[in-house]
């Protein structure tokens, strides 16, 4: 058995493809650094990101993918899903090595898992455009916290400089500890020391909200209830298409 | 804003409930400096309510005071619930407010009749221009255009809204007159076609100036109240399907009726609001709309009214067994579309798939194909070969049509009263 040990990057898979393909020894799996090793192996090859070979993989990518499948690719990785790099490699190593795009070769078990993964992360995507709020500081910025499950918030970035544009906003994924700050002209990567987070996480203080801030909420509660048609309430809907895992930072649901 | 806008906003929010449509779809229009807000072309809903259904728009009412007295309606003029009337100031801080926090999409605005038509389409059309015009607002607007509204006052408020929509809710004219004495087909279709003709005008214009304003880029919807009178969905679906054709109708809403006049002796009593018939026709619709049915197809006279027991596409392959079992790897995508089980995704996911190779059942299952229905249409290597042709088109209904489990008499019951 044959193991690649990684830094745990994008570039550092693109790299392992490389090194693979110099090598001609391809690896059974990939281990991150720091992961656990498996047990038994022949070969353990540790891999050094380099840009230069990471490049070349992907210009290579470039040519026998369409934007679409470059997509895939991406979004497979943001997923950070345990099994994502491995897959990754296996989807890159198979459109190398064929003649033409494998991109819609459904039938391959490798295409349709990466491509229904990546699905997912675009599903995740707009989940936060759609359930994303923002409460409004007594300084004016509007800010918001989310979780999402994978590492979306950077896909969903234009939608929210395009439609805010003129509001100064903040948006933090805690479960990444990573936020981005929206000054009016350009998107900043912020982060937050632990007991900064916690202030505004959740329920923050009253003090730190704009005067309208809990009116607004109200009322957009007080809609939310009234909105609804009592007889045909259907909870096993309602908890589909809004998933429990969003309602802590929904104000009609706390 | 205040408390006060608390207790109107609930006031119109429960009377707009029953106008179904909420879509935010239809039109892509990316930030302009100086405005707020963006429309995305696939629409987001923000979130959803009680009863499932989803929020994108703030979906409410001018005012509930209204002068006419229509049986299915909550809020004819003889029914006594509290009335209240949004001022503009109030409607558009509340939308400007909760667009920023990322709440809606935009506005969906209607209102009943007051004085007369004309006079509450004008009262609409001014709010939305001040909303666009003053305020700058570039996200959503759906307006409810009022039946006998005049052509001038549709055509100023087709260059601020995106969608604009004109209610049928009877799906024929002798009940439409019964229910809602003061309306007929004229007062619905007449708006309909001053829509219809200026988006019409408008697409010719903009094809000799790049920069003419656009007019209801997103079309128009309509809506219908399904159980409050005898038709059946054969005459539904006629209707729905002779108003897709015409150009700009993008969405047929359908209704179930909830008796929210249970008084009125005109109305038939139901116990329940007739959900599965409305989700077997928002099944219908979507038959016309991406699978290439035809309504005759689906709802003959032998059979004017949908089968509750199972969709309409089952329903169309159950009668039709000379189709069956379809090859997967060599039948074309209109054929392919016809399987139960089957849908757009995994219809074009096959036909791209079998481009490379062969495709064999557990592909299928893994593309989302439902197999436990696609089973009996399909011929497929792999499995075996119980498909409608050997089994009959009964015994395939008896396999797929789920009957409730029989209460199991060994297990003793504990009556509690609540």
């Amino acid at each position: 058995m044959n193991v690649f040990v990684y830094d745990g990057t994008f570039e550092g898979v693109l790299t392992a493809v490389f090194e693979a393909y110099e090598r001609k020894l391809f690896p059974d799996s990939l281990v991150a650094e720091g992961e656990m090793l498996p047990l038994f192996y022949d070969n353990l090859v540790p891999v050094t990101a380099d840009a230069a070979k990471a490049d070349r993989v992907w210009r290579a990518l470039q040519k026998k993918l369409s934007p679409a499948g470059l997509s895939v690719v991406a979004s497979v990785w943001l997923s950070e899903q345990p099994e994502a790099p491995m897959l990754l490699f296996r989807y890159v190593c198979k459109t190398v090595d064929a003649p033409q795009s494998i991109e819609l070769n459904f039938g391959d078990e490798d295409v349709l898992l990466a491509t229904q993964l990546a699905r997912k992360v675009w599903k995740e995507r707009s989940r936060i455009i759609q359930f994303l709020r923002f409460q409004k500081a007594a300084d004016g910025t509007y800010f918001a916290v989310i979780e999402p499950e994978y590492n979306v918030l950077a896909l969903a970035l234009p939608h929210f400089t395009d439609r805010f544009a003129d509001q100064t906003w903040l948006i933090y994924d805690r479960r990444r500890r990573l936020g981005y700050y929206y000054d009016l002209h350009e998107v900043r990567e912020v982060s937050f020391s632990e007991e900064d987070m916690l202030r505004f996480c959740g329920k923050p203080d009253d003090a730190l909200l704009d005067s309208d801030e809990l009116l607004f909420q109200k009322l957009w509660k007080a809609y939310f209830h009234a909105i609804s048609i009592k007889e045909r309430a259907n909870p096993r809907l309602h908890r589909q298409n809004l998933p429990a895992r969003f309602w802590k930072y929904l104000p009609e649901k706390y | 804003m205040n408390e006060s806008v608390l207790a109107k906003l609930k006031i119109l929010a429960e009377s707009a409930k029953y106008d179904v449509s909420c879509a935010s779809s239809g039109t892509s229009r990316s930030h302009r400096k100086g405005s707020v807000g963006s429309t995305a072309g696939w629409g987001i809903c923000h979130s959803f309510a009680e009863d499932g259904r989803c929020i994108a728009l703030l979906k409410i009412m001018l005012t509930n005071h209204c002068m006419y007295d229509c049986a299915y309606c909550i809020n004819r003029r003889s029914n006594d619930i509290p009335r209240a009337t949004f001022s503009v100031t109030e409607l558009v801080e509340l939308t400007m407010e909760f667009y920023r926090r990322n709440y809606i999409e935009g506005l969906f605005l209607s209102s009943g009749v007051v004085r007369n038509p004309d006079y509450t389409m004008e009262r609409l059309v001014r709010i939305v221009k001040d909303l666009r015009r003053v305020h700058r607002f570039n996200g959503y607007i759906h307006l409810k255009s009022i039946p006998g509204a005049s052509r001038e006052l549709v055509r100023e408020a087709g260059l601020y809204a995106d969608r604009l929509s004109v209610n049928i809710e009877i799906p024929n004219e002798e009940s439409l007159r019964l229910l809602a004495p003061e309306k007929d087909f004229q007062s619905v279709f007449a708006p309909m076609r001053y829509i219809r003709e200026g988006v019409l005008e408008n697409q010719e214009d903009r094809r000799r100036f790049r920069y003419a304003p656009r007019f209801a880029p997103a079309g128009q919807s309509t809506q219908m109240i399904i159980g409050a009178t005898a038709d059946t969905d054969r005459d539904i679906l006629r209707l729905s399907s002779a108003l897709y054709r015409r150009p700009t109708m993008k969405r047929v809403y359908y209704s179930g009726f909830i008796p929210v006049n249970a008084y009125d002796s005109r109305l038939p009593a139901l116990g329940q609001p007739p959900l599965v018939r409305e989700h077997r026709l928002y099944q219908a619709d979507w038959l016309l709309r991406f699978y290439d049915f035809k309504v005759e197809e689906l709802a003959d006279d032998v059979c004017p009214d949908l089968d509750l027991e199972v969709d309409p596409k089952l329903g169309w392959a159950l009668r039709h067994p000379e189709c069956f079992p379809v090859d997967v790897n060599r039948a074309d995508y209109a054929l392919l579309l016809r399987i139960p089980g089957v849908g757009v995704k995994s219809a074009q996911m096959i036909v791209a798939a079998r481009r490379y190779g062969r495709v064999r059942a557990d592909q299928l299952k893994k593309m989302g194909v439902v197999m436990k229905r696609a089973v009996y249409f399909i011929a497929c290597r792999e499995l075996p070969v119980q498909t409608i042709q050997e089994l009959r088109p009964e015994r395939v209904r008896q396999l797929l049509v789920r009957r409730p489990v029989a209460d199991d008499s060994r297990q003793l019951k504990l009556d509690f009263k609540e």
